[in-house]
């Protein structure tokens, strides 16, 4: 019986995101108690951290966010969801979202394609060059995203940086472009920062997963005469979609970490607010403002359920594929 | 067929000249970072940026080396400081002053060695668990797992940063590690990996009697190995990189970190542009040592786990 | 299982271990000195100090040699942890939150009055004032540091004025330097609009900005336009924000007409001085003395530019003649960590540091003027005869004027300010932007 379940799973191995099969009526209930009781033995030192670190401070994160705490010290007085609605009147934080969002939806699909784009080029290259092009490509994400920001810094100056000098120098702009003070290019700065910092990986993935697909359905594909677009999509992609929904979860992951460069470069400002930033600057900036840690939690709140949502999604995707 | 194969020639020009570019523009960071760490302040200061650097310094570093010192390690009684009336742990011995920036580097090194290491450990045996054993509540845990595993870590910045304090962890190291390990990324990974362990060599380990945790250790891990390998280094590149929890759990020289250590020269009020790319070449280089001598780990491992699974 | 809790024990040895290698942190208090093991353990107290960046108080040698010599005389071991403008506050406030407060903090009654103190953070140091020291010490700076209600969270110990500066040559080669008056060190608005117009003519570039990334050196923007036709940033009564003032947004859409000048986004105060240090800007906002004698603390001379070129510090430019420059006092302030003996330790260091012979030296430190005239007998007002610059420099100080940082709200107004400069110089209507974050700026500080 046993034997049978275990076989089932181990049928579904194809895609990544495989989501948990419900346990079988058929189990017997001391067969159900045990599983549980070595079940949670394993997951129980990671539960400890993961509990600990993350799902307590959520919910006290929860709870706060319908307070008005503050950081001096004071009594809270429970305020429902005031924070909630002053949060969607508040116009610093629509835009932080605005530009999360943003972020999020540009920098994902832009890093996937990239990346993809940058492996089917490279793939079929002799080792040599391969590793080469792959080498450089992480070069930016074991440099070190603080390191990194520095240089990229220096880089985007208004008076004396390079993207200026270089423009000006071949005559494509006259005036210097203040890339990170105007809120017209700002926000795409940052984005590139994190886009040069998140293919890394994802260029890794895909290389070896177009190595790994099936070479005779690709050459047989092409004695029926297919194009090499149509060898692309109808072939290749479907092979290495389970790679790719890896690669969407983990940059997805990734968009949300920005938070050092907005913290480095900006602060926030020229329209490159972004509510992980804007959490922390209410938190620690706006120690003035009453009730400024529940409303910093409150914002942490919306993210979160945002996060959540978004997760969902893209699960629910996955599933059916 | 033929007009195919010249398209396939023209496309190829110039994806390889776009490569090249974009090659350069990747590179280009670590280009300024290695040689701006050898600039004089004249070029550093330059209108028209210095490509090359026109003299050969070592004086940012000598600045680096020489404008912070910190005792290379303090040795406490463990958790004396829950006794202590001060609140602070009984210190036994103090090591000899050294340059901070490396201290800095030894504090990172150890803040990514142990949450590499407590995150293998934890989410190999977690994520087992959820791949093979049919529990009650497991939907539950992996849906929590899955939506918090792209969760900022500033959402829960100002609980986490009270419950450390309550722990006595600020300006701790662990304070960082902690959080990083109970990220539950590794977790779902691992699951991922698990999946594709066959029931059937299970059951025989089960069969011949072996407990849980041998069928654990001797039949789980070995399969698992790359998946570990992975997230290994998953871990320990994010745990390096990740800036904010030691921005906000940190708050001594000592116990800084090299992320950390360069941030403050950015926020001083007068940026030193030199001591700034030396530092940050400080931070970069053993970690790029590391990836390239073990490149293929790097991409092998990643890669299987991607694919398989 | 067996095996299970075995890992787990080593797992907590190999936490055990770890911990106490990595020094087991917990309290920011323990920290390291040169000469650790010379110390009498049982008997040793131990304090933490802050110190933002106040001259040579942001760096490690200097503040040691002075430490040492408080350590000599009282036995005290003095941990002093280095904060940066850029993100000090945070700190400071992460720390608050976390109750792992330092015992002395080093900053300026913006952050030390209005901010901490205001909020209860601090000790009084009221009874550490006798009528000698209050008439030692210059009487509005100790009035900065004082509360309405009469509590001294900050003991000042150095003062300057916040001026600005222009690269001399740039101005000598654009004919502009005729606008200057280098022997009372001030200008008209309209001879600083000519200037500008004249290096903008010859260098056909941005001359000078108006930095708006962040609050870091925000004073200068703050002067600048105040100074220009008269305006103001808070009423009287440090109780309100005026920059509405329609004095202010004539200063405002003047800049904003201004070539030569351009509002930026991507420059705090520091970034600005570096531009200037590098020749780019030719004349910077964020300035004062320490600036003049170690321009970017780069170590290349005093008052000279990377390129050796001449840089003379001005005050901002009126109509009327009468700059009202801010001012800078800087001291120290006591957390109350609930400990009497550390408070009374940190007191003993402030008195060691502000007020006894010892004093000259952390005068000297910071590179600023003295708040008093005597320490305990040494007599502070020479402290600086020999030094030339300083003398010099000594000219702009009759003109500071009204220390309105302590106006409640403060951090908050900073950002708003910031923000404000930020939406003007993306072309927002000027008028009604200065108003909408006035208005901000005086709803939390009513809060």
């Amino acid at each position: 019986m046993r034997i049978s379940t275990l076989a089932v799973i181990s049928c579904f191995k194809r895609g990544v995101l495989i989501l948990p099969k419900h346990s079988q009526p058929t189990m017997s209930k001391a067969l159900q108690r045990r599983e549980t009781i070595s079940g949670y033995s394993f997951l129980a030192p990671s539960l400890i951290f993961f509990v600990g670190f993350v799902i307590i401070p959520m919910f006290i994160c929860i709870f706060l966010s319908l307070t008005d705490a503050n950081m001096h010290a004071g009594t809270t007085i429970f305020i429902g969801f005031s924070n909630f609605a002053k949060l969607f009147k508040d116009e610093v934080f629509l835009d932080a979202l605005w530009n999360t969002f943003v972020i999020v939806v540009v920098s994902v699909p832009a890093t996937c394609a990239f990346s993809l784009w940058v492996s089917s080029a490279i793939y079929k290259m002799h080792s040599v060059p391969r590793s080469l092009f792959r080498i450089i490509f992480y070069l930016p994400v074991v440099t070190g995203s603080v390191a990194v920001t520095a240089v990229w810094n220096w880089m985007y100056d208004n008076y004396t940086g390079i993207f200026n000098t270089v423009l000006k120098g071949i005559g494509l702009i006259d005036k210097n472009i203040n890339w990170l003070g105007d809120s017209k290019f700002a926000l795409g700065c940052i984005i590139l920062i994190l886009f040069t910092t998140s293919v890394g990986q994802p260029i890794v993935l895909y290389v070896s997963a177009l190595g790994n697909v099936d070479q005779s359905l690709v050459e047989a594909a092409q004695v029926d005469g297919a194009t090499n677009l149509q060898v692309f999509w109808k072939i290749k992609w479907p092979q290495i979609m389970p790679t790719t929904l890896y690669i969407l979860v983990i940059t997805t992951i990734n968009s949300f970490q920005c938070f050092a460069l907005i913290q480095l470069l900006t602060k926030g400002g020229a329209g490159t607010n972004t509510v992980m930033y804007h959490i922390y600057f209410t938190a620690f900036k706006l120690t003035e403002q009453r009730g400024h840690f529940g409303y910093a939690n409150a914002m942490g709140v919306v993210l979160a359920i945002a996060i959540g949502l978004l997760s969902a999604l893209q699960f629910k995707l996955a599933k059916e594929k | 067929m033929k007009t195919s194969v010249e398209r396939v020639t023209a496309y190829k020009v110039i994806s390889w000249i776009l490569l090249i570019v974009l090659a350069f523009l990747f590179f280009f960071p670590l280009y300024w970072i290695v040689t701006g760490a050898f600039k004089t302040g004249a070029d550093i200061y330059a209108v028209e940026p210095a490509w090359f650097p026109t003299e050969w310094t070592t004086a940012n570093f000598e600045k680096l080396f020489t404008m912070r010192t910190v005792p290379l390690f303090e040795l406490t009684v463990p958790f004396s400081g829950y006794f202590t009336e001060s609140g602070k742990p009984i210190l036994l011995a103090t090591g000899p002053a050294i340059p901070a920036a490396i201290r800095w580097l030894i504090n990172t090194v150890f803040m990514a060695v142990m949450a590499m290491i407590l995150t293998c450990i934890t989410a190999a045996m977690a994520g087992y668990a959820l791949a093979k054993k049919r529990f009650t509540g497991r939907a539950i845990v992996f849906g929590l797992i899955v939506c918090a595993m792209a969760l900022p870590k500033q959402v829960i910045l100002i609980p986490l940063l009270k419950e450390m304090s309550a722990l006595k962890l600020i300006d701790n190291l662990w304070a960082v590690i902690f959080p990083t390990v109970g990220w539950p990324f590794g977790v779902f990974l691992m699951k991922q990996f698990s999946e594709s362990i066959p029931g059937e060599i299970l059951e025989a380990a089960r069969i011949d009697g072996a407990s849980e945790f041998k069928t654990f250790t001797t039949v789980v891990l070995p399969i698992i190995q790359p998946g570990i390998g992975a997230l290994a280094i998953f871990t320990f590149i994010n745990s390096w990189n990740d800036y904010f929890m030691q921005l906000v759990m940190l708050n001594s020289s000592k116990n800084s970190t090299i992320s950390l250590g360069i941030s403050t020269l950015m926020a001083e009020t007068t940026v030193d542009m030199g001591l700034l790319m030396a530092g940050a070449a400080l931070a970069a280089a053993p970690i790029i040592i590391i990836f390239l001598i073990f490149q293929k780990y790097f991409t092998q491992g990643i890669t299987m786990g991607a694919v398989k699974g | 299982m067996q095996l299970k809790k075995l890992s787990a024990l080593a797992l907590s040895a190999a936490l055990v271990i770890s911990l106490a290698a990595c020094g087991g942190g917990g309290n920011p208090s323990e920290q390291p000195s040169d000469k650790p093991s010379d110390n009498p353990p049982a008997a040793t107290q131990e304090i933490t100090l802050w110190t933002y960046p106040i001259g040579k108080w942001g760096d490690q040698a200097t503040v040691e040699a002075l430490t040492a010599g408080f350590t000599a005389e009282t036995g005290i071991k003095v941990n002093v942890e280095f904060l940066a403008y850029g993100d000090g506050d945070d700190k400071v406030n992460a720390a608050i939150t976390s109750k792992s407060t330092p015992d002395l903090i080093m900053e300026g009654p913006e952050r030390l009055v209005a901010n901490w103190g205001a909020n209860g953070y601090l000790v009084d140091l009221a009874d550490m004032l006798d009528d000698e020291d209050k008439a030692e010490i210059n009487a509005a700076a100790l009035n900065a540091c004082t509360t309405a209600d009469g509590k001294v969270y900050e003991y000042p110990v150095v003062m300057t004025a916040h001026c600005m500066a222009v690269n001399l040559d740039a101005f000598k080669a654009a004919g502009a330097d005729q606008y200057l008056d280098l022997e009372t060190r001030t200008w008209t608005t309209e001879n600083f609009i000519k200037a500008v117009e004249a290096l903008y003519a010859h260098f056909g570039d941005t001359v000078g900005a108006v930095y708006c990334t962040g609050q870091g050196g925000d004073q200068g923007t703050r002067a600048l336009i105040n100074n220009m036709y008269g305006g103001t940033f808070t009423d009287a009564e440090h109780t309100k924000y005026t920059w509405d003032d329609p004095l202010n947004i004539k200063a405002l859409e003047q800049l904003k007409s201004m070539d030569g000048i351009a509002f930026d986004a991507s420059l705090d105060g520091g970034k600005e001085i570096a531009k200037f240090y590098q020749g780019v800007l030719k004349m910077a906002f964020c300035w004062n003395i320490a600036q003049q004698l170690d321009p970017n603390q780069a170590g290349t001379g005093a008052e000279k530019t990377i390129t050796g070129e001449e840089i003379a510090f001005m005050a901002f430019p009126t109509e009327s003649g009468d700059p009202k420059l801010q001012g800078g006092i800087w001291g120290f302030g006591i957390f109350n960590n609930g400990d009497d003996a550390r408070i009374e330790a940190s007191k003993k260091f402030i008195k060691y540091m502000a007020d006894s012979a010892a004093t000259v030296d952390a005068v000297k430190a910071a590179s600023y003027f003295p708040v008093r005239s005597a320490a305990e007998g040494t007599n502070l007002s020479d402290v600086w005869a020999d030094d030339a610059i300083m003398n010099e420099y000594q000219v702009l100080m009759p003109y500071l004027g009204d220390y309105y940082q302590i106006t409640k709200g403060w951090a908050g107004a900073r950002t708003e300010w910031w923000t404000m400069l930020q939406k003007v110089g993306a072309g927002e209507d000027i008028a009604t932007t200065v108003a909408t974050y006035a208005e901000k700026a005086n709803t939390a500080a009513a809060n």
